[in-house]
């Protein structure tokens, strides 16, 4: 589905990402990991066009590197941004609403429906601003927002930041649970443990390019993966 | 339009305000009449500019050369050709300008839509930045506005200014193109390129990632503000019949940034309630610019004690209610209802 090659991102003289190459095939959820400056964000944005990068991105075998992010999200590509970014002034009934904002209003009511039967947290509070929720329901509120564009690739950026362990379990869930239905999922994590027991494929980023590649459960039990960021002697 | 209980509420709102101008009209003092011009002239003015920098998000500090533009056009076109001879002393103004008149509504609605044609050009520029540094091409902006009509001699006659316009604007002109502007804006805040606006402000990087085109929803506001600044600016060069490079200052943005910071950014029944309090305000501490004796103690008069006196307000007000009036919420028939009913429960 995606096929990204030979991928750069600069920032002025910063060589953020140094021609990574991976593909995301349909169906899957791949992951990336990393250390904190590895490129992983990086990455993400440049495939949602928050960047401008150069290289190559296929997505469903149409060149999307130089389309302004609007369309890409059109294409059917939607990003969970890093640290929620919901709009706290608005409603999370209109959070949602801006989620599907290339929608036709009648596409809209039952994708809402759909939300909260996955997130049944979010019905109670339709009418509450975005911002009085707490930091998990917020980003059940980011992964609901970036379905509202029934996205063929979901991309995540840390969902699990700032969470306690028992609603980063719950959040993980969900995308399994959003995989089964058949969802295409792009997962960056430096949570490596639970992202590779929930992905099927995973890469290693270290300052700006892939260093290991393979199965997520291969990855899991490779030493080095273990020394680094499973945190095993 | 639905007819259901808040439209009929609010059609009636408008007619009893549409009474009170024609009581007005009638039975207050020319002053207080000229007063209530301004107030509505301003109400304008700051609707619009609320709608870029508090419902989008994006400081801006250009409306006074919007408002100059708006003003030269108009002045331009309702000034007759006769007129516009024996006032170019430095140079004849260019002929196919000088020729032309027309009145007063034609005038106004042409004032805005150059106006609005300008800020639609001047986004794509100033709309690649954001923060403070839109803040400062804005500001550059309304100075190079003023620069372009202290020169362009044969269009705008320097900095001699247009004198002598013919005096349309009155209470109704301003009542009824305040009503316009603030049925039009709200609307805009009600619809769904309102909420993409807020969904702008709050968080712009989401907002694109979300699939809206900032720069299109930026736009859709600069160039609405910029029209109905335009058609305010047409009915303050009426108003005040004569015009220069040196009347559309940037104090005239700094009392508009008072005015939607004191009603609150993004409210626009809060930046009526500010216009009234501000314009009013103004007018009333007029008194304490005129000499004073305090217990023996001789103030001789100084101008522009109600700067100062206003500044103190905005600073007590940036530390005690930092929302402004009405904050972000906006007055609705809904909230009235729903006070009532509590109170009963």
């Amino acid at each position: 589905m995606l096929k990204v090659k030979d991928l750069n991102v600069y920032y002025g003289v910063i060589h953020a990402v140094k021609g990574i190459s991976f593909d995301v095939p349909n169906g899957k959820i791949v992951t990336l990991i990393g250390a904190n400056g590895a490129g992983k964000s990086s990455t993400l944005k440049a495939i949602a066009g928050l960047v401008k990068p150069k290289g190559s991105i296929l997505f469903s075998d149409k060149e999307i590197i130089r389309h302004p992010a609007h369309e890409i999200s059109k294409l059917g590509v939607a990003l969970v941004p890093e640290g929620r970014r919901v709009f706290i002034n608005l409603t999370i009934l209109e959070n949602l609403r801006m989620g599907g904002f290339n929608k036709k209003i009648s596409e809209l009511e039952p994708l809402y429906e759909k939300m909260f039967e996955l997130f049944p947290i979010l019905k109670e509070r339709a009418h509450q601003k975005a911002g009085t929720l707490s930091g998990g329901e917020q980003q059940m509120l980011a992964i609901a927002r970036a379905l509202m564009s029934e996205p063929d690739l979901l991309m995540l950026d840390e969902p699990s930041l700032g969470l306690a362990p028992l609603i980063v379990s719950e959040v993980f869930d969900i995308l399994r649970e959003l995989n089964k239905q058949g969802r295409t999922i792009l997962l960056v994590e430096q949570n490596a443990a639970q992202a590779l027991k929930l992905a099927d494929y995973g890469y290693v980023l270290e300052n700006g390019a892939i260093t290991l590649e393979g199965e997520a459960k291969g990855l899991l039990e490779n030493d080095e993966v273990r020394k680094r960021y499973l945190g095993e002697d | 339009m639905k007819i259901d209980r808040n439209n009929i509420l609010t059609i009636l709102a408008i007619l009893v305000f549409f009474l009170f101008v024609w009581w007005g009209s009638n039975h207050l003092t020319a002053y207080a009449v000229r007063v209530w011009e301004d107030t509505l002239i301003f109400l304008m003015l700051s609707a619009g500019y609320n709608l870029i920098n508090g419902v989008t998000g994006q400081f801006s500090l250009e409306p006074n050369g919007f408002v100059a533009i708006g003003a030269y056009v108009t002045a331009i076109l309702i000034l007759t050709p006769a007129q516009k001879e024996s006032m170019f002393i430095i140079e004849p103004m260019v002929p196919w300008l000088a020729n032309l008149h027309m009145s007063f509504l034609p005038a106004l609605i042409i004032g805005g839509i150059v106006t609005a044609f300008v800020g639609f050009l001047l986004g794509f520029p100033v709309f690649r930045v954001r923060g403070d540094y839109l803040a400062i091409v804005t500001l550059g902006f309304g100075l190079t506005i003023r620069v372009v009509s202290n020169n362009t001699i044969t269009i705008t006659n320097g900095s001699l200014g247009l004198k002598g316009l013919p005096t349309y604007t009155n209470i109704w002109w301003c009542a009824v193109w305040a009503v316009i502007a603030m049925i039009v804006i709200m609307r805009i805040v009600d619809s769904a390129f309102g909420r993409a606006m807020k969904a702008v402000r709050d968080d712009e990087d989401a907002a694109i990632a979300m699939g809206i085109n900032t720069l299109w929803i930026k736009q859709i506001a600069f160039v609405t503000a910029a029209f109905f600044e335009g058609v305010g600016g047409g009915l303050l060069a009426s108003l005040i019949t004569i015009i220069s490079p040196t009347v559309f200052t940037f104090f005239l943005t700094f009392e508009l940034l008072i005015i939607i910071v004191v009603g609150g950014l993004g409210s626009m029944t809060g930046t009526a309630l500010a216009t009234v309090v501000v314009v009013w305000g103004s007018e009333l501490l007029r008194v304490v610019e005129q000499p004073m004796n305090i217990f023996g103690l001789h103030i001789p008069g100084i101008p522009g004690m109600r700067m100062v006196v206003f500044s103190i307000l905005l600073i007590i007000m940036m530390i005690f209610a930092r929302e402004g009036i009405m904050g972000q919420k906006e007055f609705s028939w809904d909230w009235i209802f729903n006070k009532i009913k509590g109170k009963r429960a």
